[in-house]
């Protein structure tokens, strides 16, 4: 796939204050407890969306959808990321852009 | 062909902006577990269900649709299936549980207004202004829809009166005490789980029951509502040993049911391990959700029995209520 960057990504996506995406350390906390196994795993979402590349994160549908919301990796996120509102703004970005909702 | 997922959020988009809720169910339906109560209609506190515990026999009839047609060429009638329900309501003509399945789900209801009056709480019903929150619409990203549907719903409680809700799902709970205020300007309503206010009043079982459960907690009220004591409080006072499974209260584990809908593969898996951890600790489980309980039991089959918290309150709490009761008793705080 080619991958074109779009550097308003995290903007488009924002909900202002909430996507905290930045604070992320990529230290895989949120990865190992995840009940749901996700196939691509919420910190790699986020790396998506902060390098701009809209198309390929559109293209993990499944992905954005299947997250429980549960919050067991909110809960022991050292850098206190908000991944829930993390996933929901990226829900509401894919109901607009991909699903035309 | 994979379910069109965008047809399935849109369907569940439209029904909440045009009839108020994502499967918009009979008003009678909704609020036939009252019948017989006696419960005052509004009033300054109310029990708001929110329609979570009598949305699931749909849901699960939902669920079940949608794992039929899922992967075959009716798939694809998906989109013309959101403009026919954009005219007409379709979820009363595709979906209608039996009543059998309805009942257990009415009877929790019930349970729990015969608890808050054995706790001396005083409280009323908004019978078809008892509108569902939009919680899972709020989880799917549909914000606008959402944020207008929450106007509508703090709109009746102010019709009625409404100074105090208590809420009976984590869910419904969740909603109005940590979403809503964030959604509608001036939100100044007080919301408590029946749990925390049972935690507080409920007075000795008097028929304590001597067994074992493993505890479920909550993702969402554990977590988000920080409601982790209340639950095992009530459950020593009516004489419940609870057993914590390895996972449990701030850091216990998912059912799968919020993917239910979406994914119902990944769910079921989700909860079979759930159920490996509650099998390992007791013979038996309670839990405090409706989407907990009838995903859990789904995936324990006969291996597991499950209970909702308030049948098991209930067993322990045997005194007859009478609903004059809730006219001579004290207002919830
Ligand atoms: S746990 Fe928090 S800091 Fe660590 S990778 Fe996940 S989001 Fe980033
Ligand atoms: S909130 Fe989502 S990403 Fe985080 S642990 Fe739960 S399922 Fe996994």
């Amino acid at each position: 796939m080619t991958t074109t960057l779009d550097p308003d990504l995290a903007d488009q996506i924002g909900l202002p204050g909430t996507f905290a995406a930045t604070a992320c350390t990529n230290c895989g906390v949120c990865t190992a407890v995840c009940p749901a196994g996700l196939d691509l795993l919420p910190r790699r979402l986020m790396h998506l969306v902060l390098l701009g590349a809209a198309d390929r994160l559109r293209a993990e549908t499944e992905t954005i959808y299947s997250c429980l919301l549960c919050g067991l990796c909110e809960e022991q996120c050292p850098a206190g990321v908000r991944i829930t509102d993390t996933m929901r703004a990226l829900r509401h970005y894919c109901n607009r852009t991909t699903f035309g909702l | 062909m994979p379910l069109p997922i965008g047809d399935v959020i849109g369907i569940l988009s439209d029904n909440l902006r045009l009839r108020g809720s994502v499967l918009p169910i009979p008003p009678k339906k909704a609020t036939r577990w009252a019948r017989g109560l006696g419960l005052p209609r509004g009033g300054a506190t109310v029990l708001y269900t929110g329609q979570m515990y009598q949305l699931i026999p749909y849901i699960e009839l939902a669920v079940r649709a949608m794992e039929r047609v899922e992967s075959t060429p009716l798939a694809a009638l998906a989109p013309l299936g959101r403009r026919v329900n954009r005219l007409l309501n379709l979820t009363p003509l595709a979906l209608r549980p039996l009543a059998r399945t309805r009942a257990p789900y009415d009877r929790v209801l019930g349970d729990i207004a015969h608890l808050l009056r054995q706790a001396g709480v005083g409280f009323g019903y908004l019978y078809d202004d008892d509108l569902y929150s939009g919680a899972l619409a709020y989880d799917l990203g549909l914000d606008e829809v959402v944020a207008r549907h929450a106007h509508r719903v703090v709109e009746a409680f102010r019709r009625n009166g409404v100074s105090k809700i208590i809420t009976v799902d984590p869910h419904t709970t969740t909603m109005l005490r940590t979403v809503y205020p964030t959604l509608v300007d001036g939100f100044d309503l007080r919301v408590r789980s029946y749990l925390e206010v049972l935690a507080e009043r409920l007075p000795p079982a008097d028929a304590p029951l001597g067994q074992r459960l493993a505890l479920h907690d909550s993702c969402v009220l554990a977590r988000a509502e920080g409601v982790v004591e209340q639950p095992r409080a009530l459950l020593a006072q009516a004489g419940v040993t609870v057993c914590e499974p390895a996972a449990t209260g701030r850091l216990t584990w998912c059912c799968g049911g919020p993917v239910e809908a979406l994914y119902p593969a990944r769910a079921r898996a989700t909860a079979a391990r759930r159920v490996e951890q509650l099998r390992a600790v007791a013979p038996a489980g309670v839990t405090m959700c409706p989407l907990c309980l009838v995903n859990l039991r789904k995936a324990a089959a006969d291996e597991l029995p499950l209970r909702d918290i308030s049948q098991v309150l209930r067993e322990a709490h045997t005194i007859p209520t009478t609903p004059t009761l809730t006219t001579a008793t004290k207002k919830a705080d």
